[in-house]
């Protein structure tokens, strides 16, 4: 058996480490991660609290925990939501061909025109701040991207040989995209989807930094930030431990999928931007 | 040369059209009524009326499209709900805080960039390139906010040799500067992470090349190798990166200038989201959008100028 390569194993360790504490906050924190306590505000990391306390005497730990929770959910949601629709955009474009598969990837284009700060922006100006708008933009802008990998990827597949072979044997073009090229492109579908879920949880963290995520008193790594930032003078602490969460995870996110990536299909690694 | 000109011309015409439909529909998919919601419920039907006639509201959706198109490119973004003045008036005001910014973050960025990955590169597999590699890999995983927050505690609050946000005006130059410095290096920090990158790989497969290895043995001293051999030859990458990341920076300023308090387009997005001030919104989201657009098509055009092959595709 080859060594692992060594991004996909770190990735792999700090994936699990944030998967497993977002799995354990569901049954367990050290404390209500919502309960207020004036009286035991600003502390410093002590036995009971082992990352002390924030400006409401609430702890910190245990904020933490919910929030890797919380920061999940939404990535799973966005990259599940954007890639499933991206997928199934590129490989209709790659089934019928023609001036639909045209169509498809010029909407793709003016996808990338759109950051999803923008989207978020105009989301939370017509319809208000909330999480789900936060979701909706950055499911938004990983339809293209799933769209083009989708697609180019399906466009290989079509010239192998066993897919003609299926094509002479009378088989349909539906029939053969879902029971041949589907499987087949699953691979780099993974791997982007690995590398979107770090770019996901960066998103929601930035946007819920700058309010247009989740809304008091939802625990979010990024609003825990916002937060901590008007308190630097008294307790700059604070706004340490949300910061290295949001990097733990996006590093190791990113790690995992580069390690995927480098053992299903070196190629991908020069076709990927 | 010139019917690829032409296409890609044509492409990137429709696609800032495409761009301005959507951001026209999403703005104005809201079911209310903005007379309504500017003057508030107690106004009478007459004042409403007026205002919707003033704002061109009973026109078809079409037509109000294709005057906002039209008015837009004309420089009349309409007027602001919450100012009370044309938007045009308020981007005025704020672009040069965004376009320094934006400007100052790109050329450090380059800077950084250039420096470490060519360094990384003249370093290959000893500690420095390593200590390149680490920087970069978490440098894509730091997000622009939390590094802002950490220089302002180091920086603002624990050494206090730099203000921690806000903008004197520059009236004080030197005080306006010293604003400056740390949301310019937040800003670059992150984005020179990946030029880096590409700087040290694309450096690295120039190095392998035989006129290198010529000029080495012609006894050219290092340094005269890698900046006047190998970093003009490794360009190529590198430019078509820095113009993709022109456009990562200047959406970066909008986060940036909310960081520290900065007044310029990115901090009045967010007042006008607050305000619920449509127009100005529309408006910037539609300006930052095609710098987006123009920037993709720039690095288009670039790359296809420096290698003719590209021409070629599709």
């Amino acid at each position: 058996m080859k060594k692992l390569p060594t991004n996909l194993l770190i990735g792999g360790i700090l994936v699990f480490v944030v998967l497993f504490t977002a799995a354990l906050s569901l049954i367990w924190t050290p404390h209500d991660h919502a309960l207020m306590n004036i009286s035991e505000k600003f502390h410093q990391p002590n036995n009971i609290y082992l990352l002390g306390t924030d400006q409401l005497g609430r702890d910190i730990l245990s904020q933490l925990m919910a929030a890797s929770r919380n920061s999940m959910a939404v990535a799973l949601i966005a990259v599940l939501l954007g890639g499933s629709i991206g997928t199934l955009l590129g490989l209709l474009a790659s089934t019928i061909g023609g001036w639909i598969e045209e169509l498809v990837m010029r909407f793709a284009d003016i996808g990338f025109a759109f950051p999803a700060l923008l989207f978020a922006i105009m989301l939370a100006a017509v319809f208000g701040p909330s999480l789900t708008n936060a979701i909706l933009a950055i499911a938004f802008i990983n339809i293209p991207i799933f769209a083009r990998i989708a697609r180019a990827s399906a466009n290989q597949i079509w010239n192998l040989d066993f897919v003609t072979a299926s094509k002479a044997a009378g088989m349909g073009r539906v029939t053969i995209t879902f029971s041949h090229i589907l499987p087949n492109i699953l691979a780099p579908i993974i791997v982007q989807a690995t590398i979107e879920f770090a770019v996901a949880i960066l998103a929601e963290a930035a946007l819920s930094y700058l309010g247009l995520g989740a809304q008091p008193p939802a625990p979010s790594w990024g609003r825990m930030l916002s937060e901590a930032q008007t308190l630097l003078y008294l307790a700059p602490q604070l706004a340490i431990y949300p910061g290295l969460c949001i990097v733990v995870a996006v590093l190791g996110f990113g790690l995992l999928g580069d390690g995927l990536r480098d053992i299903t299909d070196p190629r991908l690694s020069r076709i990927r931007q | 040369m010139a019917y690829f000109l032409l296409r890609r011309t044509i492409g990137f015409v429709l696609t800032l059209l495409t761009v301005s439909v959507v951001v026209f529909a999403v703005m104005n998919v809201l079911p209310g009524d903005p007379a309504l919601t500017i003057l508030g419920l107690e106004a009478s039907d007459d004042a409403i009326n007026a205002l919707r006639v003033k704002l061109g509201l009973n026109e078809p959706v079409f037509t109000r499209y294709i005057n906002w198109v039209l008015n837009a490119l004309n420089g009349d973004f309409g007027e602001s709900h919450s100012f009370g003045v044309p938007v045009s008036g308020l981007i005025l005001e704020r672009i040069s805080m965004t376009v320094s910014l934006a400007v100052f973050g790109m050329l450090l960025t380059i800077v950084i960039a250039l420096s470490l990955g060519v360094g990384a590169a003249a370093n290959h597999r000893k500690f420095g390139d390593w200590g390149v590699m680490f920087f970069s890999q978490l440098g894509i995983a730091v997000p622009a906010f939390w590094l802002s927050i950490l220089l302002v505690i180091l920086f603002a609050v624990k050494l206090r040799w730099l203000p921690p946000g806000g903008f004197p005006g520059w009236g004080d130059p030197l005080l306006a500067i010293k604003s400056l410095i740390l949301p310019t290096i937040a800003l670059a920090l992150v984005q020179s992470a990946v030029l880096a990158r590409v700087t040290r790989s694309s450096a690295l497969e120039v190095m392998r090349l035989d006129y290198i290895r010529t000029a080495k043995a012609s006894g050219f001293s290092r340094k005269r190798i890698l900046w006047r051999h190998v970093l003009p030859n490794a360009l190529v990458p590198i430019v078509t990166i820095v113009g993709m990341q022109f456009a990562a920076v200047v959406t970066g300023t909008i986060v940036i200038e909310n960081v520290f308090y900065l007044p310029g387009l990115g901090r009045l997005i967010f007042q006008s989201i607050a305000n619920r001030d449509l127009p100005t919104v529309q408006a910037l989201v539609m300006m930052f959008a095609v710098i987006v657009v123009t920037a993709n098509f720039i690095v288009d055009l670039l790359y296809s100028v420096i290698d003719p092959r590209l021409r070629e595709r599709n």
